[in-house]
């Protein structure tokens, strides 16, 4: 089974104007790595969700994500942003950003990964290591080990 | 406490369980213990039945619909969104606590699974959540009944045998001597070879479980409104209501005083630091001092003037149509069931019979006749209705109703009571207009009663015995004839507990 994140996956410390820029660059790697097949299709799919109901969440986060046909396997992207990016929620801009994408009718191992990593999601330790972790390669091996836990 | 929690979302892999892990989190540091059903892509692992029957309450963390959501039904629910769980699940399973507080007690699950809570059998009650105003009045009254009524039916059962005993000891005065046995004598003397003694015993056993039937109505309604901070105040105001000599009216309203501000109270926001001791010692204190005041002070001076106003005014019909009167009386009785108005008419009927001399058809005899028989319909109507339309009543009702034609055949009017608790509107009146017949042709007939209680066990200090069972039997009959016809008018409104109704079908 593929992991659910790679290195290349992994945006340490970017900077962007807003929650599309950073969107659209964690998607762009997600293609680049083979598991989204069609990248504006991919956004417009994570578009739809983000106005359903913005995704930014209190602590610093927001999570875009979609179910999509243009999905292959359950991916996490993930990007910091030291200055952070607004993303709706009440308490301020977004320092993490979880990219999810979960292929439309996913087999439920995965979409159990996916499960497991929104649970993690809501822990301060889980946020803050990440927002320490020196390198992309601590936060694959932080984000692997968390959600296998 | 228990909790159990459904989270779901539009796209159900991230906020859903995001939910999930925030209430379990937040569950866990506040004590509770709580289950959550992930309604989202990954599958949902379904809370099982018994864990959704344990629950104090529910909580929705939703955005979209909550698939099968009849499992909770009745159940006390907080819907709020998914971010909302997210961002504060602490102040959302907090908001869930004080619902269940609201309504209080987990009602047993509808096919009636045996789940107590883990500190030994809860005390439950009859309240379900989202229920309509009128109809959650009705819980809680109901609740008070089904509380009450084995205090009245050990006690009027009690006495009843008592004056059973005494007959069949002592004769035809049997059943006047046992009440004029002292409570020390048994307590001290007690002689197990005289069968008055034991007939005394049986007496004051049931006067004293008798003695609860006020404070356990009121006790009871206020738990159904407020949980436990509830009982100390109810009770409280109840035995105030009999002191005051306020009747089961007032015990009502002490019970819903009561139950209302405790309920208020719990509802402050209070530090956490005190919210400890708020249920245990603040609310009843504040409660209980609130409730006692408003039954001293407000109702204690209209009461007595309405007893001495309906005093005077009987002392003024003396001597008038006897009949009117007899009608009078049977109204006053059945109207209030040992409450003020019912307590005038008794008394006036007692204080008679020591001016009656020894003429033998004085019309004070016909009078205490009068008022006996007045007060022993109501019960047996009720008693006879519940027998013939059972499918009108609620279970603890029919069982109530076994016990009432003990409680009327042996004038304890108060058999009536948990009936004209839960349906006072239809009850009240179906009581009265039966013993207003039955005092009125009592007086016609002229029967003589020399007895100031007993029910059918003086029937041997009776004269004009036949008219005076005939004048009994009609006004049972007409108490049962209106009672099932209003309860089937007002059919729709009457609401019978949902959790009842298989048992009424079996």
């Amino acid at each position: 089974m593929t992991t659910l994140i790679s290195r290349e996956l992994v945006l340490l410390d970017i900077d962007a104007d807003d929650r599309v820029a950073v969107t659209a660059r964690l998607a762009e790697r997600l293609e680049a790595a083979g598991r989204v097949t069609d990248l504006d299709g991919f956004l417009a799919d994570v578009r739809a969700r983000e106005a359903q109901l913005s995704t930014g969440l209190p602590g610093g986060i927001g999570i875009p994500h979609a179910r999509s046909t243009h999905v292959t396997v359950p991916t996490l992207g993930f990007a910091r942003l030291p200055q952070g990016v607004d993303w709706g929620a009440e308490d301020g801009p977004a320092t993490l950003v979880f990219l999810i994408a979960a292929p439309e009718g996913g087999d439920q191992d995965h979409l159990t990964i996916l499960a497991s990593l929104a649970r993690r999601l809501i822990h301060v330790s889980f946020r803050e290591s990440l927002l320490n972790a020196p390198d992309e390669e601590s936060v694959v091996e932080i984000i692997t080990r968390e959600v296998a836990a | 406490m228990k909790l159990v929690a459904v989270t779901s979302c539009p796209t159900g892999i991230a906020h859903t369980y995001m939910a999930a892990e925030a209430l379990e989190q937040a569950g866990q540091a506040a004590g509770h213990d709580l289950q959550v059903e992930t309604q989202g892509a990954a599958g949902a692992d379904r809370l099982a039945p018994e864990a959704i029957a344990a629950a104090d309450a529910v909580i929705f963390g939703v955005d979209v619909e909550v698939r099968d959501r009849q499992r909770f039904q009745g159940k006390p629910i907080i819907q709020v969104s998914v971010k909302k769980a997210i961002a504060d699940a602490p102040g959302v399973i907090e908001q869930a606590v004080q619902a269940a507080r609201g309504a209080p007690a987990p009602r047993p699950a509808a096919a009636g699974s045996p789940i107590g809570a883990p500190s030994g059998p809860a005390l439950t009650s009859k309240v379900t959540a989202e229920a309509r105003t009128a109809t959650r009045v009705r819980q809680w009254l109901m609740t008070g009944v089904s509380y009450m009524i084995p205090f009245v039916a050990a006690g009027g059962i009690l006495i009843a045998l008592s004056f059973m005993v005494a007959q069949a000891v002592a004769g035809r005065q049997g059943a006047i001597d046992v009440t004029k046995i002292d409570i020390s004598t048994i307590s001290t003397t007690f002689d197990a070879g005289d069968g008055m003694h034991w007939a005394a015993l049986l007496f004051w056993i049931g006067k004293t479980a008798f003695g609860f039937l006020v404070p356990a109505l009121a006790g009871f309604i206020a738990f159904a409104i407020a949980d436990r901070p509830g009982i100390a105040p109810g009770f409280v105001g109840g035995s105030l209501s009999v002191t005051i000599g306020a009747g089961f009216l007032g015990g009502m309203a002490a019970g819903l005083v009561g139950g209302l501000v405790a309920l208020w109270l719990a509802r402050r926001k209070v530090p956490k630091s005190v919210r400890g001791v708020l249920p245990v010692v603040v609310i009843p204190l504040v409660a209980t001092l609130f409730t006692g005041a408003v039954m001293l002070l407000l109702l204690g001076r209209p009461l007595k003037w309405v007893s001495d106003e309906l005093t005077r005014g009987l002392d003024g019909l003396s001597g008038a149509n006897l009949v009117i009167l007899g009608v009078l009386l049977g109204l006053m009785m059945a109207f209030d069931m040992g409450g003020p108005v019912n307590k005038v008419a008794y008394t006036f009927a007692t204080t008679g019979l020591a001016a009656a001399g020894t003429a033998a058809d004085a019309t004070q005899l016909r009078v205490m006749a009068a008022v006996m028989a007045a007060g022993m319909t109501p019960p047996l109507g009720m008693a006879l209705a519940a027998r013939v339309r059972p499918s009108l009543f609620s279970e603890p009702e029919r069982e109530n109703g076994n016990a009432a034609w003990l409680l009327g055949a042996s004038f304890i009017t108060e058999g009536a009571i948990a009936f004209a608790a839960v349906d006072a509107l239809r009850v009240i009146p179906s009581l009265m207009v039966g013993s207003a017949v039955t005092g009125g042709l009592v007086m016609n007939f002229g029967s003589t009663l020399r007895a100031p209680h007993g029910g059918i066990w003086v029937t041997p200090l009776i004269s004009g015995v036949v008219p005076y069972l005939v004048a009994l039997a009609v006004g049972t009959v007409i108490t049962t004839l209106v009672v099932v016809t209003l309860k089937q008018v007002g059919r729709r409104s009457v609401d019978v507990d949902p959790a009842q109704e298989p048992l009424a079908a079996a």
